[in-house]
């Protein structure tokens, strides 16, 4: 397995790449060793959040580190089990201090699977705020700023998941098969961007071929993701191929197809979790950068240049499908399958087309959503989003796909205004069960029966 | 290698905890799917709601674990209610989509840390289920032996239980698919325009069917968590629901004792493969790990991509299971 082997090359790659991108890189996630790690920040009187440098964290018996000015830090330890973490109370700028000032030892347990990240909530005297963002959420705080900053972030979330949804609708569209697998399609696309980032096109080939390795270094995150988009739709067209062609011409049914998709989506989980390791990574460019301000709400450029090019992409597409041939056949499939076979219209070859096309997508969402953590069951996380998405926006749609997408990211967002943000992926369920009770055929589907 | 290690730990297996509590779990989503055709993806939903109507009642309500029963079949019932009354009425793929969001939204609100006075967050629930082991006729801590099975005394008086209730349930089951009931069940599976045609309300039998499903989900998801002595949110995953299926296909949906089987087979085959790979002889223990960085950790993966790859392999080329027939239910039926 190559993972194993390059980790010490891999940590001189992150760092090179740091430094030539500039990129504040979380080089804390990146080593093999086991470690205690998380990021100490409060939210200033503004709701912003700031970062805490130089403040004294220790495990009794296995040594210490100090925050960085990210706040971050991160304690090696010998291996899994559980440790007893302090913070030193002392070290903490004024007028900051921990929100319950009993608990500055905290308990963790460290598995083999890798880092575990563990919070110390603060909390600044000035504003009396909470540290956390996440449980700040809870007190309903409900400024004009913190509205639209929330707003900006389910925009963000609905751009990349319409970007994965518009595959899952036309592939539903084109074959009437909800395919459960496309989780895996964007976890994929995660995973692509992260090898070729990481390891390179040299070490792709050499993991491809099974050798041990000759790795190369890594190309730049943007090549990454052009490289990973190509695999998506490789992985695409493969699967169709292989799998769901086959079962087209045999006359597996739908449902026993839907169960197959399953059973696809589980066994490339655990193949990508047997190869990739339970643990967090981050890219080694852009793993975090600072927020810029404007009007009142923050963004960092990474995060802005990931929507400018999700909306340019989403663009794309729509001219794509009303202007050009293929996309076309693709909507005349999708809206009767009989008829556009008749008209002459290559119905196998469109679905391999829609294959193709889908899976490219969901690995560019899938690139953008590893932003925040390159995870080996990302995709399975956001599933459930996506479903209701592609269901409130009308099943088999390629333009309901990206309102009912925009629609989810910005309700998920708002509803922490009133829930708890560790609930927030609640709303999409909420969101599923209203869209099926008052509109089943979703905002742009067609009346037609469903039942 | 131990063979003699790796038979006894396989017929333990047979007829051991996970066994009883998988067949049960699959005689309600043989219910559903098998006798009705509802497309369940949220079986470990149902499994879930028995396993906090004990917990929670002990837990946060403080009550006895004995009225914490009632609520097992309550939350179930509930629960059935809010899943079926938007999708029933629709296509069957629409069940399926409710029910897997659901199982999932499920597991994230026990675990969240707004409910943990209610469920215990993330460290859950334990020390409830003492009331069930105080009547327990075998000493908790001793070994027993019976043939080629070797239990403690504690799994020895789940395993009673268990599989007493199991064989009721599924007695219950047969008889209930015998009558009138059963047999519009049936029908409304094999073509509901024709049922509603004939008169019968296919949402109305399609939503008891759904709730008597769930409960008996409910009651495995109950046996779980009363033999582990701790309710975890995180057991609760989507893979078990899809196990279940597994099982159920491997049984062949739609005949009364095919959970059973299915769950027998299924449990015995990764028993005897997870204990074979552990076991293998230093030598090619080591080839192995060489070529394919086989670990403890990587073995206990390895069950994940056999049900993946099981099921799809099932669905694609015996959709009517292995014992099943394709007269009674298949797969690609509806």
């Amino acid at each position: 397995m190559p993972f194993t082997g390059v980790r010490s090359s891999f940590l001189v790659v992150v760092a090179a790449l740091g430094v030539l991108a500039g990129a504040q890189s979380a080089s804390a996630q990146v080593s093999d060793d086991l470690g205690v790690i998380g990021q100490l920040q409060y939210q200033d009187a503004n709701g912003v959040k700031v970062f805490v440098e130089g403040v004294d964290l220790s495990i009794d018996d296995v040594g210490g580190a100090t925050t960085d000015k990210d706040g971050s830090f991160r304690i090696e330890v010998e291996g899994p089990g559980e440790y007893t973490i302090n913070i030193d109370v002392a070290t903490l700028p004024t007028g900051i201090s921990l929100r319950d000032p009993e608990r500055s030892s905290l308990q963790v347990t460290v598995s083999e699977n890798g880092d575990q990240r563990i919070i110390f909530p603060l909390v600044s005297s000035e504003s009396g705020a909470v540290a956390n963002a996440a449980s700040s959420a809870s007190e309903g705080n409900w400024s004009v700023r913190r509205v639209s900053q929330l707003t900006l972030e389910g925009i963000k979330l609905g751009l990349y998941l319409a970007m994965a949804a518009i595959g899952l609708s036309l592939i539903f569209g084109t074959t009437g098969l909800v395919n459960f697998a496309h989780a895996e399609l964007i976890t994929w696309g995660t995973l692509m961007a992260y090898f070729f980032n990481i390891y390179g096109l040299v070490g792709f080939l050499g993991f491809m071929s099974g050798w041990p390795a000759p790795f190369g270094e890594g190309v730049n995150f943007i090549v990454a993701t052009v490289l990973s988009m190509v695999m998506g739709g490789v992985l695409g067209y493969v699967l169709n191929r292989v799998v769901f062609r086959t079962a087209r011409n045999s006359g597996v049914s739908l449902l026993a197809q839907m169960v197959m998709t399953i059973g696809l989506s589980i066994f490339l989980r655990y193949v990508y979790l047997y190869f990739f390791g339970g643990r967090y990574r981050s890219y080694g460019q852009y793993a975090s950068q600072r927020a810029n301000s404007f009007l009142g709400m923050e963004l960092t450029t990474r995060d802005a240049t990931a929507m400018l090019v999700s909306v340019v992409v989403l663009v794309a597409v729509g001219v794509g499908l009303t202007r050009t041939r293929m996309g076309r056949a693709m909507r005349a499939v999708s809206d009767n399958k009989d008829l556009a076979e008749s008209s002459g219209i290559d119905v196998e070859k469109v679905i391999s087309q829609v294959w193709i096309f889908g899976g490219a997508l969901a690995a560019l969402a899938g690139t953008f959503f590893g932003f925040d953590q390159v995870k080996w069951d990302l995709g399975t996380r956001i599933l459930l989003l996506i479903f209701a998405a592609v269901t409130l926006g009308g099943l088999g749609t390629a333009f309901g796909a990206l309102v009912g997408a925009l629609i989810v990211g910005i309700a998920i967002n708002w509803s922490t205004l009133v829930i708890d943000s560790e609930l927030k992926n609640m709303t999409a369920l909420v969101v599923l069960i209203f869209a099926l009770l008052l509109r089943p055929q979703g905002i742009l589907g067609k009346k037609q029966r469903i039942g | 290698m131990d063979w003699g290690f790796i038979i006894e730990r396989t017929f333990s297996a047979m007829i051991g905890p996970e066994v009883m509590i998988y067949a049960l779990a699959a005689v309600g989503l043989n219910v559903h799917f098998g006798y009705t055709g509802l497309m369940n993806f949220g079986q470990v939903g149902f499994m879930a709601a028995g396993a906090y109507g004990v917990g929670v009642t002990v837990f946060w309500l403080n009550w006895s674990f004995w009225i914490g029963l009632v609520f097992v079949f309550v939350y179930a019932a509930v629960l059935a209610l809010l899943l079926g009354i938007p999708t029933l009425r629709l296509r069957a793929d629409y069940l399926g989509l409710v029910t897997i969001a659901a199982s999932e939204t499920i597991r994230l609100l026990a675990r969240s840390r707004v409910m943990k006075p209610v469920t215990g967050g993330v460290e859950g629930i334990d020390k409830f289920a003492e009331p069930f082991y105080n009547l327990s006729p075998f000493e908790l801590g001793k070994f027993y032996s019976f043939g080629p099975f070797k239990y403690l005394g504690r799994d020895v008086w789940v395993l009673m239980v268990g599989w007493t209730l199991l064989i009721l349930v599924t007695l219950m089951v047969q008889q209930l698919m015998r009558s009138p009931w059963g047999r519009t069940l049936r029908a409304i599976r094999e073509d509901e325009d024709a049922a509603r045609a004939l008169g019968k309300n296919a949402y109305f039998f399609k939503m008891q069917s759904l709730m008597l499903g769930g409960m008996i989900g409910a009651l495995a998801g109950l046996i779980q968590v009363i033999q582990k002595s701790s309710v975890q949110a995180d057991t609760f995953n989507p893979v078990i629901t899809f196990t279940i299926w597994t099982i159920l296909i491997i049984g062949g949906p739609g005949r009364v004792w095919s959970p059973i089987i299915g769950s027998s087979i299924y449990w015995s085959l990764i028993v005897f493969v997870e204990n074979t790979l552990r076991q293998l002889p230093a030598g090619a223990r080591d080839t192995l790990r060489d070529t394919v960085e086989l670990s403890d950790f990587n073995i206990g993966m390895l069950r994940f991509m056999l049900v993946g790859g099981g099921l799809l392999l099932l669905a694609r080329f015996r959709p009517q299971g292995i014992f099943g027939s394709r007269e009674e239910m298949a797969l690609d039926r509806r």
